[in-house]
Order: structure tokens, then C-alpha cells, then sequence
């Protein structure tokens, strides 16, 4: 997967945990607590799926490396051998 | 239509999940209401079959309205008419609202034009020929279609209301703002809790670095799933406590006074986007494992986000615990959900200069603020309350 399968990827899990955030809207550096206003518990349901679709296990200390879609594209294409 | 919440008035019948002859079981889903709060899914009161569904779709319908008519095993359907005028339903019990019980088959105030002018000419002209429900003619009516060009799929070929839905070219039934509905209802609870629960409060600022460095290791080597978060912890130190301090944990009415709840269920208040809170409760969580607790409260957190809440969970909370997450403000004293008699306000931790063991040490801390009703408990309870919740939070491997 390129980043940019990737940073989709990453959106359309997004707005299936948080089904009212419609993905066209969020820009590359929104925050997705501080901007998007996921909680914890949607943080961490975000996590799982993507643990779910890529196999990526993300660690509670990495979680600010997928704060925003720009970041988790590149910390995601790290994970899964594409950087 | 149930009331999910003391100050619901109506609701407005979205969707069927069952169908005339099905089985039902108490408890099952079997309908999705719209409310002020979002959608939320009906479950039945009865186990039986499914005889009738008798209320219209799309209509606002005060609490009380017959929905279905669902028949026990071995029950004769009521006498009198069926389907066609069946929609001649009684008035509700508990509810003396002036508004018609049917809607005059004019367009409503509130809604706006239809884009498609020939909505306005009268709905509902009897078409002789091809059998429809009332619903269905209504709904035909409003939206413009033409019913001889519509096939039925209900008995007999009659025409159902989803026929009709499904023919319109384009069904949009405008909805009422959903975030000014729900600052109404918020309003509307907020201000009865205010106006009639003498609130007293009591604050304690608690260590929680025990709790978090408990589930720093236990997460770590877990999958996402498996995982963890403080909230979990904080609920279930809550229901701890809610079940020893039972001055906390039920309900008041005017009527009856306070009634202690057997049970402990949660309300767990989740923020949602654009504005607005719901609380839905967990169900009997005192015997309830951490690990079921933090499943539990992922699934009333998934659900308020899908807007598939159940009306069970909206109504059968018996106190709420309100957090601010791990970050934001330090401290939150919160307003009681009616008819709840207690809320415990639980601030963002921070990290601030502890003493332990007589040696200033940095420390994460947490304000807990619990919010209690005077007419039910005294300041003695309510510190016993917290008292509780501390010695919980303090061994959280017994949580």
C-alpha cells in the first residue's frame, strides 16, 4: 500500500468509528482529538481496526503518531514495510 | 411509544425491524424512533407474535401511542376492526397533550414546502382499486406518488408504506435540526434537574498514578481490543461504591420519594460531535468483570456515535458518571440526570506536586466531584460515597 492508500485507509476507518465525520471534510493535519473530537474510547476503536485491517498492533505510547491524518499515513507506511 | 427519558413528549416511528408474524421475545429490537436525543431502537415489552403494526411512520406520536398489537401464544387477535381502521388508536394514558392524535392530512407547520407542488393537493384520494394501508395512502399523499403506479408487497398485493417510500423519486422528509432537537431536550432536562433536585456537592482530589501505571502494564502487551482506559476504571469504582452507598444509586419521583435501585446501571455520559450528551446505562454491573465493564461501555460509545442506542439503556440508568478524559479541565461539578439522584464529575488528570510518604512526589491526579440529591442524602453519605470510590481506585487489579 502506498501513503496514500494508506492516509484513505486511515480516513475511511475514521469516519466508520465517528460515522459523522464525513472524511472529505478533514484535512491532512487535523487533530483527531483536538480537531475531530474523538475521545479515548474512540481513539482506541480506531486503533483496533486498524489493527483488525492492516495487522498493524499500535502501542498506547504510539498513539500521538497517528494524531492526524498526515502522521498516521507516514507512521502506518513505516509499520507496514512501505516507507 | 415508550418514553426514553422524563421529559420526552414524542417520538417519531423511522423504521420496522419486524414484520405482521413475527416472533418476538421481550427485550427484542424491534423498531427505530427518532427523538430529540437521536435515533433509538424500541425493544418489545411482550414475547409473542407480531399481530398488527398499527402506528403511522413518520408522524410525531406522543408518548403512549400503541405501536404494534403483539398477540401471546394462543391469543385471539382483538376483536373489531383490523388493519384498515385500526389506525383509530386510544388516546394515551399519561399523557394529556391537546395535539390531535392524528395529524389533519395537512402538510404540518413545521415542515416546509415540498420541492414537488402537487404535494399539496389533498393526500390520500382513495384509489378503489388497488388496496393500501392508511399509512401508506398518507405517506402517498404527502410525497406526491401516484398509487396505481406503485406494486404492493403487503397482503394481497396491498400497497405498504414501504412501496410507497421506495417509489417516491426522492423521499426527503425534512428533519428537524438534530443538534437545536437535542439542546432542547439537554434544556429541557437540565432545567427540571436544576428547578426541582436541591443539589449538594462534595469534591476529593484522588492519586491515580496506582491506576494508571496498573493498566499501563496490563495494556501493554494486549491488542487493541483487549485494552483498557482509566474511564473503565472510574465506572467501575463507581458501581463499587454506588452499591454500598445505595442513598446514591436509584430513582426519585414525586409521587413515590426515593426508590434504591437492586441493581447498579450506569449511565456513562459520551460527548457527541456537533453538540449534545447522552447517557446510556450498562445493565447490572456489579458483577460485571473490568474487562466486560470497558466492552460494554466501547459498544454504548459505538452505538451513540452509529445512533443505534436502545431505549432500555436511556431509561434504566440509576447514576451517572461524567468524565472529562484524559485531557481538558481539572475539575467538573456536574447537574443530576432526573431521575437519577446522583452524578459523579470526573476531571482530566493532571500532574501535580503529591504528597506521599511525607515526600513531595509528581503525581497524576484526578478531581472527583460527586453531585448528590439533599432531598435523599446527606454530606456524610455522600463522603462515605467517595470514600468507596477511593479505597477501589486504590487496587485496581480488584477492579
Amino acid at each position: 500500500m502506498t501513503p496514500e492508500d494508506l492516509r484513505r485507509l486511515f480516513l475511511e476507518e475514521l469516519s466508520r468509528i465517528a460515522p459523522d465525520i464525513d472524511p472529505a471534510t478533514v484535512a491532512d493535519d487535523d487533530h483527531i482529538q483536538d480537531d475531530l473530537e474523538l475521545d479515548s474510547m474512540d481513539v482506541l476503536n480506531l486503533v483496533s481496526a486498524l489493527h483488525e485491517k492492516l495487522g498493524v498492533d499500535i502501542p498506547e505510547a504510539d498513539y500521538p503518531q497517528i494524531a492526524t491524518p498526515r502522521l498516521a499515513a507516514a507512521y502506518l507506511a513505516a509499520r507496514t514495510g512501505e516507507a | 411509544m415508550p418514553s426514553l427519558g422524563s421529559d420526552m413528549e414524542s417520538g417519531r416511528l423511522v423504521e420496522w425491524l419486524v414484520a405482521p408474524g413475527d416472533r418476538v421475545n421481550r427485550g427484542d429490537v424491534i423498531a427505530v424512533v427518532e427523538t430529540q436525543k437521536g435515533a433509538i431502537e424500541i425493544e418489545s415489552f411482550d414475547a409473542g407474535i407480531v399481530h398488527e403494526l398499527t402506528a403511522p411512520m413518520n408522524e410525531d406520536l406522543p408518548v403512549g401511542t400503541p405501536l404494534a398489537v403483539i398477540l401471546a401464544e394462543g391469543e385471539e387477535p382483538p376483536a373489531g376492526p383490523t388493519a384498515p381502521t385500526a389506525t383509530a388508536e386510544p388516546a394515551p394514558e399519561t399523557e394529556p397533550v391537546a395535539e390531535p392524535e392524528r395529524p389533519a392530512p395537512v402538510a404540518e407547520p413545521e415542515r416546509p414546502a415540498p420541492a414537488v407542488p402537487v404535494a399539496a393537493s389533498p393526500p390520500a384520494q382513495p384509489d378503489a382499486i388497488r388496496p393500501a394501508s392508511p399509512a401508506a395512502r398518507k405517506r402517498a399523499g404527502e410525497l406526491g406518488v401516484d398509487l396505481t403506479g406503485v406494486s404492493g408487497t403487503g397482503p394481497g398485493g396491498a400497497i405498504v408504506l414501504a412501496d410507497v417510500e421506495r417509489a417516491a423519486p426522492t423521499a426527503p422528509r425534512p428533519a428537524p435540526n438534530p443538534v437545536e432537537e437535542m439542546r432542547k431536550a439537554i434544556a429541557a432536562a437540565m432545567t427540571r434537574a436544576k428547578r426541582t433536585i436541591p443539589h449538594y456537592y462534595l469534591s476529593e482530589t484522588l492519586d491515580v498514578d496506582p491506576a494508571m501505571r496498573f493498566l499501563e502494564e496490563r495494556n501493554a502487551d494486549k491488542p487493541p481490543t483487549e485494552r483498557v482506559l482509566l474511564g473503565a476504571l472510574f465506572v467501575r469504582a463507581t458501581v463499587l461504591a454506588a452499591a454500598k452507598v445505595k442513598e446514591m444509586n436509584g430513582h426519585y419521583t414525586e409521587e413515590s420519594g426515593f426508590a434504591p435501585s437492586k441493581e447498579v446501571n450506569p449511565g456513562v455520559a459520551i460527548a457527541l460531535r456537533g453538540g449534545g450528551l447522552v447517557a446510556p446505562a450498562l445493565a447490572d454491573a456489579v458483577n460485571m468483570t473490568l474487562e466486560e465493564t470497558m466492552s460494554g461501555m466501547r459498544d454504548l460509545v459505538s452505538r451513540a456515535r452509529a445512533g443505534r442506542l436502545r431505549a432500555s439503556e436511556m431509561t434504566r440508568g440509576t447514576i451517572t458518571i461524567s468524565s472529562l478524559g484524559e485531557t481538558g479541565a481539572e475539575a467538573m461539578t456536574g447537574v443530576i440526570f432526573p431521575p437519577q439522584v446522583a452524578l459523579v464529575g470526573l476531571g482530566a488528570p493532571h500532574l501535580r506536586p503529591w504528597i506521599v510518604d511525607g515526600a513531595i512526589v509528581p503525581r497524576h491526579v484526578v478531581t472527583l466531584t460527586l453531585s448528590a440529591d439533599h432531598r435523599v442524602s446527606d454530606g456524610r453519605r455522600a463522603a462515605r460515597f467517595i470514600s468507596e470510590f477511593e479505597t477501589a481506585l486504590k487496587t485496581p487489579e480488584a477492579l
